[in-house]
């Protein structure tokens, strides 16, 4: 906290984090069954640190669920154990791997991890019966996401209609649904990336290395840099090179780039990203690229 | 290495950035899309990704210009329209300040989402075209952000290179509207002369209108004073959440989770809960971990009592001798959202601070003609409400509500009204009073 209490002002940060304790609070009250959509990145990383805030001293009253695609960097997945085992919270994981397995989604081979997540995702919610689902999305990120609401109602195959929005006035939301209907609830809807940043340069938490500064083979693929991996394997006329780099983003592997950056403490990536000329997911986001309205149907879809 | 430790990092100046919330009104028509580009351009705000996008559009498009505009339409259907039908939210920052743009779209259709931005905002902004002066728009848009309690007013007066940035068509302007103000509750009014294409008085004063004195439209917004408007005298507390951890560590721990509306609290301080009237003592204050020595707005903390008084969600913890009055009737402007009419003996769910129950529709006395603020008793008898339409309506709950005047206290004189079949947000209300 940085308020002088002489003049009674709270930093724009401490009431950001108070807008979203504030939601956290709101969602536990009156849905029946919440849960927290984590993925080790640092958004996620971010919602826990509120969440745990908001409800402390007691733990924190939802599970949380990760979407395993297949192709999930390794330092993520052990960030999020420390995670869930500090937290003492349950974790449910829903893999891609096993919906396909399952049948729950087709694998055509076309289709990117991505994408089938969204099905994973949708079956999990389903399966557990969860009536809200916390996700890390913000307002800066994208142009369909500056329209999105904090609640934003889900109907009972889980689609986003934009024009069907509820207004949201104050800081009051509408939680009521039907019988199979969901909500997802962004409580960090009016966060930026440098706001993420300094936040967790603030609190001092742990988020996974990969965002640092670091050594990596990595592939040079349509202008963006993809960690070489099993599920990364040079083309024609592609190489293994090793570079200096870090991530913006963590998503899957494969789509996933990584930007070459000297940045190896906090301090160093608010430097690098106050002057960064892309978007974190025009900078790296495979799956962002394809057409302008990429985001937009992916959400319609369902995606979070 | 396992992300970064409080030692290395150090504090900077966006740790004590204040923030301000505005909304702006105004239609494609009067530049409203290129100004808030250009805010964002000018403040650097805009990544070369989405400017090559807008750059290829404008192209593609045939346009001589980049239109800006077009960073701002979000969905697919507003670009294929070419307006914006709904409420985006925007963020840029300065040194010290960072802001929150509600942008909503201007036409009388789009009142509501009007309403809904105006709603969290500090500031209203409001276009016109130098041109065309006035509008009754114009005046609709001024009219909604004084019902709104928007404290600060800004009225940008666009296209100025197109009058040759002539003086006395602004101050025509200008007069016309501090006379249609004074008809309206707005406590700050700033005038400003810009070219939202070109960008004078947007960021740097204007080299074209050296007979214009004041700030240009940025140095206005980085330094009109916020941190007043606050309430910090009545204190209201809606109860959120009980925390009760019931592990071995914190075993008696009991706390009322919330953030509050206004007012200080602190240790010690004798408190009454409502709509119990039982009164108790402050025995803490938390923010998480810490044990602090008092609360304000918009801070969210959890409070301890000293006494094993019953607390529940929706109960409201104000000072013994200033608390609000638990209250059935409720007369206030309602903001209707929806296509069918609010109609006398309608029965709706009602959501205010944290309280939740069941409201109907007693009277609808009169519509409010929001360019002309004509009341219109007729209409709101036979009509009822239509969307878009605001009135003055009176309300019986099934549940005391804890209520302030709206003009008091914007978090415990607001509520929302809900369709019990659709669950859709049909309603937003205004409380003139409680009783």
């Amino acid at each position: 906290m940085n308020q002088t209490h002489a003049d009674y002002q709270l930093s724009q940060l401490d009431q950001l984090e108070a807008e979203s304790i504030h939601i956290f609070r709101e969602v536990a009250a009156e849905f029946e069954k919440p849960v927290l959509m984590f993925s080790g990145g640092k958004d996620s990383i971010v919602m826990m640190r509120l969440a745990e805030k908001a409800f402390y001293p007691a733990k924190i009253p939802f599970p949380v669920l990760q979407v395993d695609t297949g192709f999930d960097f390794p330092e993520v997945l052990s960030t999020r154990d420390n995670w869930v085992n500090r937290l003492g919270v349950r974790l449910i994981v829903a893999s891609v791997d096993e919906a396909i397995a399952n049948g729950v989604i087709v694998d055509d081979g076309k289709t990117s991890r991505n994408r089938m997540q969204i099905g994973t995702l949708l079956h999990a919610i389903e399966e557990e019966g969860f009536t809200a689902a916390f996700g890390g999305g913000r307002r800066d990120e994208e142009k369909a996401r500056a329209k999105e609401r904090v609640y934003s109602h889900r109907d009972e195959f889980g689609q986003w209609d934009p024009k069907m929005q509820r207004p949201e006035l104050w800081s009051l939301y509408n939680g009521r649904l039907h019988a199979g209907e969901h909500m997802r609830i962004f409580p960090i809807s009016n966060w930026t990336e440098l706001d993420i940043w300094h936040y967790l340069g603030q609190e001092g938490i742990e988020i996974p290395d990969i965002y640092f500064s670091h050594q990596r083979e990595v592939i040079e693929r349509d202008g963006m840099l993809l960690s070489a991996s099993e599920a990364v394997q040079p083309r024609d006329g592609e190489k293994i090179e090793t570079r200096t780099v870090r991530f913006r983003t963590v998503g899957d592997m494969t789509l996933t780039g990584c930007v070459e950056s000297e940045a190896d403490t906090i301090n160093k990536i608010i430097d690098e990203i106050s002057v960064a000329r892309l978007t974190e997911r025009g900078a790296t986001r495979g799956d962002d690229r394809f057409s302008e309205a990429a985001m937009e149907d992916r959400k319609k879809e369902g995606y979070f | 290495m396992s992300g970064a430790t409080e030692s290395e990092y150090v504090p900077e100046a966006r740790l004590k950035m204040d923030l301000l919330r505005f909304a702006t009104a105004g239609s494609v028509d009067d530049g409203k899309s290129t100004l808030i580009g250009r805010l964002l351009l000018d403040s650097k705000s805009i990544f070369e990704d989405q400017l090559e996008a807008v750059e290829a559009t404008s192209a593609s498009k045939g346009y001589d210009y980049t239109d800006l505009a077009l960073l701002t339409d979000g969905l697919r259907s507003e670009r294929e329209q070419g307006i914006t039908i709904d409420v985006a939210y925007r963020y840029f920052a300065t040194p010290n300040r960072k802001f929150i743009i509600a942008d909503t779209p201007g036409h009388v259709q789009y009142t509501r989402n009007m309403v809904t931005g105006a709603s969290t905002a500090d500031l209203g902004l409001v276009l016109v075209d130098a041109r065309h002066g006035l509008t009754e728009q114009s005046r609709r848009h001024a009219v909604i952000l004084s019902l709104l309690r928007v404290p600060h007013l800004v009225l940008a007066v666009n296209k100025m290179d197109l009058v040759d940035f002539d003086q006395a068509t602004f101050d025509k302007i200008h007069a016309e509207f501090t006379s249609f103000a004074t008809k309206l509750n707005i406590p700050d009014l700033q005038v400003i002369p810009i070219s939202a294409l070109n960008g004078d008085n947007v960021v740097n004063r204007s080299e074209s209108m050296d007979w214009y004195q004041g700030p240009s439209l940025m140095h206005h917004l980085e330094n009109v004073h916020v941190a007043s408007d606050r309430d910090l005298v009545d204190a209201r507390f809606p109860v959120q959440y009980v925390i009760r951890p019931k592990s071995d560590d914190f075993h008696d721990y009991r706390g009322y989770g919330g953030q509050l509306a206004s007012g200080v609290l602190k240790p010690g301080d004798e408190i009454v809960v409502l709509p119990s009237g039982m009164t108790s003592t402050i025995a803490g204050i938390d923010l998480f971990d810490r044990e602090i020595a008092e609360a304000f707005p918009p801070m969210s903390v959890t409070v301890r009592l000293t006494d094993d008084v019953d607390v529940s969600r929706g109960d409201m913890i104000a000072r013994v001798n200033n608390a609000p009055v638990p209250s059935q009737d409720i007369d206030a402007m309602v903001c209707w959202m929806t296509n069918e009419p609010l109609r006398k003996g309608q029965k709706l769910a009602i959501k205010h601070t944290t309280r939740t129950g069941r409201a109907l529709v007693k009277d609808i006395q009169y519509r409010l003609d929001v360019n002309t603020l004509h009341r219109d008793t007729e209409s709101a008898t036979s009509n009822g409400l239509g969307l878009n339409e605001i009135g003055r309506v009176q309300l019986r709950t099934t549940v005391p509500l804890l209520v302030d005047p709206y003009s008091k206290n914007r978090t415990t004189g607001s509520f929302i009204l809900i369709d019990e079949a659709t669950g859709i947000t049909v309603g937003a209300g205004m409380i003139n009073s409680g009783s």
